[in-house]
């Protein structure tokens, strides 16, 4: 472990627009690097609560937190792998040789300028484009444990948006971050949730006050550079009454030849008539044990909806969910899924109605391709005593290669005869005619997959901002390369 | 100019012989008509020419202006300037029209070159208004949930922006009523020209009476049994194509 200092600097001065902005450019290839950073804070190799009083001291943390990190530590040794439901590799995660914590400073910057530069490179490399100012409210990009810039639109920040890193909500605003921190996803709530309780760094807070429509996104960019790390980044978004807002994130790292594990919280609070919406386009590299547990809590008439895109990684194991905690609120989650060779994608939805009138919709997508793994598990829960709740649940799987593999685990308690629920499942294996139909146009046989599994996900695709949804497709484009033959 | 030949074709599908000695020259401008009754390999013969992996050509070769195509991958052939339009048209879900053309078109551009889109949507909507399709047809996924007449169409309008040397036409016919025939016919009409050439497949005469030919074939048993200009057709209405296998059997027979 690297020795305390006091490194913490005042936070820069506060600038008009920045010049530049993060993060779109997610393509796996330009993903593929890293630079050897120096790290001034370094929590050193292996889970202890030695690391967790280091993270917490660097953190300048309240009591509270650090006992609450050290109960979490004790739920996370006491609570088993969930083996006994979920894949075996699992067990390949070896938590002695993680590295919990790395950061190069504490305080994110608020011009790229102030940006060290090979951290600076490393998301101008990402494709960071300028132009794309012109459509975000405001910027986090974090690099391996923290933050490196963060910034919000003056026009923003005046209607009393809060858009900062975790280590920084809680340390200004604490208010309001204790009274939602770990009430949406309590720390026992399943292993990795406690590890990410234990060690969590990074990761946005959000508070959007009573009534203010965010105009345009918030984005928050996660990279990962260092080798044999794990990144635990907790996000916690509050919508009050009547508020919109928009949040997406994108995620890569650089292909090592250990395995990399990130295991991220989120939680989701909106209040009465509210409505977030979280878009996730990640395309981690195929080492990445990605664990993430996300979930929101909608209260009466509040809208969450999940858009997830899951590409990439070595095991993705992600269920988003919605409790539907108060009447006429609405879930959503809609996915899409594409497993490679040495990919398993296990993904789903959850959607917990605790209150009359409450309507959930989800709708999933799942593409396997060479020896990929598909896996969808969902769970809806409409208990007897509520009426007028409604279901929908749509889960589509498309096979390219006889090798490929999906499942479909779909869970619906449906208690009562007041409330109402759908379900659909397919799996198709991709049309040899309709291959040789596209061929007979001129397409080669891997730009005819392409497009037939762009034309398969191609009505989930187009709920995604304009910018996300090119990239989507290009990254699958990528993806179906060398698929066939 | 260009040349399409059929030389001695044997086509096979796993051990079973279907076509069995076909021999053909198709010049650009011309339109030429194979008939014949089912089962005796005109599909095949379309199909394997355009590079289906099911059929195998076990004997023979095929020359696109002097050169084999055999060789050649489906997506190779087409782009050389061979076009299929199938009996039928598979279905592309979440892929529409528009986006189908382009990429196929964009697969004909040298690589590193972009289509230029606001070109291409206007060539698009005057090929449509040539062949008087309605222009929201572009946005419909490919295929899906089509009618015959509207498969069909689709296929001619993929011709007319594909702009192929020979185009192979499969039972272009079948499964049409009559207005339908007669648009798809008038579509072929439109696109017919010096620069095409043009192999019509098919079981009925009645498209003749639409799209006349300059030759007229009579397939039978994986063979061209007899050739003649478009007489030959009407001849084969009237007669039945009893008649023909009449004449070859006496033929065999002497």
């Amino acid at each position: 472990m690297k020795p305390l200092s006091d490194t913490d600097t005042l936070p820069a001065p506060e600038l008009e627009e920045p010049a530049v902005n993060p993060v779109v450019g997610i393509d796996q290839s330009a993903g593929n690097f890293t630079y050897d950073i120096k790290y001034d804070f370094d929590a050193g190799t292996g889970l202890s609560e030695k690391t967790i009083d280091y993270i917490s001291a660097v953190k300048k943390e309240a009591p509270w937190i650090r006992d609450f990190r050290h109960e979490a530590l004790k739920k996370f040794l006491a609570m088993p792998m969930p083996t006994h439901w979920a894949t075996k590799d699992l067990e390949n995660i070896n938590f002695d040789k993680i590295r919990y914590y790395l950061a190069q400073g504490q305080k994110p910057k608020r011009t790229w300028d102030e940006v060290p530069d090979d951290i600076k490179k490393t998301f101008e490399r990402l494709g960071i484009p300028e132009q794309e100012r012109k459509y975000l409210a405001g910027v986090e990009a974090q690099f391996d444990s923290e933050a490196a810039y963060s910034n919000i639109k003056e026009a923003v920040a005046k209607q009393g948006v809060i858009f900062v890193n975790s280590t920084e909500g809680l340390r200004e605003h604490p208010e309001i971050f204790r009274k939602f921190f770990g009430k949406v996803i309590p720390t026992s709530d399943n292993k990795f949730a406690a590890l990410n309780s234990a060690v969590f760094s990074g990761g946005s807070f959000i508070y959007v006050p009573k009534g203010v429509k965010v105009s345009h996104p918030l984005q928050a960019y996660f990279r990962i550079n260092a080798e044999n790390f794990g990144q635990f980044e907790r996000t916690l978004i509050i919508a009050d009454e009547g508020s919109e807002v928009v949040y997406m994130e994108g995620c890569t790292a650089p292909k090592f030849s250990t395995a990399t594990l990130h295991s991220a919280v989120v939680e989701l609070v909106a209040l009465k008539g509210a409505k977030i919406q979280y878009i996730t386009v990640q395309n981690w590299a195929n080492n990445v044990f990605n664990l993430v547990t996300k979930r929101g809590l909608a209260h009466e008439e509040a809208e969450i909806k999940w858009i997830d895109c899951n590409i990439g990684s070595r095991l993705t194991m992600k269920y988003p969910g919605v409790v539907l905690k108060g009447r006429k609120a609405r879930g959503e989650v809609i996915s899409i899924a594409l497993a490679n060779d040495g990919q398993h994608q296990d993904t789903g939805a959850k959607m917990i109605h605790a209150a009359d009138e409450t309507t959930s919709n989800v709708v999933s997508k799942s593409i396997s391709v060479g020896q990929g793994r598909a896996t969808y598990r969902g769970q809806v829960h409409i208990p007897k005593r509520l009426k007028g709740c409604k279901n929908n649940t749509e889960c589509d799987a498309l096979l390219i290669n006889t090798n490929s593999r999906t499942d479909t685990y779909p869970a619906i308690t449906v208690r009562g005869d007041r409330n109402a629920t759908q379900h659909e499942a397919s799996v198709s294996k991709v049309n040899e005619e309709m291959i040789f139909y596209m061929q007979q146009r001129g397409l080669t046989e891997g730009q005819a997959m392409s497009l037939a599994v762009n034309g398969f996900i191609n009505d989930l695709a187009r709920q995604f901002p304009m910018e996300y949804s090119v990239e989507l497709k290009r990254l699958i484009d990528l993806e179906m390369e060398g698929s066939v033959g | 100019m260009s040349q399409l030949e059929i030389k001695d074709l044997h086509v096979a599908i796993g051990e079973k012989a279907i076509v069995k000695g076909l021999t053909l020259t198709i010049r650009s401008g011309e339109v030429h008509a194979i008939m014949g009754p089912n089962g005796t390999g005109k599909s095949t013969l379309s199909k394997a020419i355009a590079g289906h992996p099911d059929y195998t050509i076990t004997s023979g070769d095929v020359l696109l202006d002097g050169k084999s195509i055999l060789e050649l991958e489906a997506d190779e052939r087409a782009r050389a300037g061979l076009f299929l339009a199938f009996q039928y048209p598979s279905e592309i879900p979440g892929v529409s029209i528009a986006n189908f053309l382009r990429a196929a078109l964009q697969a004909r551009l040298a690589e590193g070159e972009e289509i230029d889109a606001t070109a291409y949507y206007k060539r698009l909507y005057a090929k449509m208004d040539m062949l008087k399709i309605d222009r929201k047809f572009t946005s419909r996924s490919v295929n899906d949930g089509f009618s015959g007449g509207e498969k069909k169409r689709c296929e001619i309008l993929q011709m007319a922006m594909l702009e192929p040397k020979f185009s192979l036409m499969d039972e272009t016919d079948s499964g049409l009523d009559i207005d339908a025939l007669r648009i798809v016919a008038e579509g072929v009409n439109t696109l017919r020209g010096p620069n095409l050439g043009v192999l019509l497949i098919t079981h009925y005469q009645r498209l003749l009476n639409y799209i006349v030919p300059d030759f007229v074939h009579v397939m039978y048993d994986g063979r061209i049994v007899k050739s003649g200009g478009k007489d030959l057709a009407l001849e084969l209405e009237a007669k039945g194509y009893d008649w023909v296998k009449k004449e070859l059997a006496a033929a065999t027979a002497a």
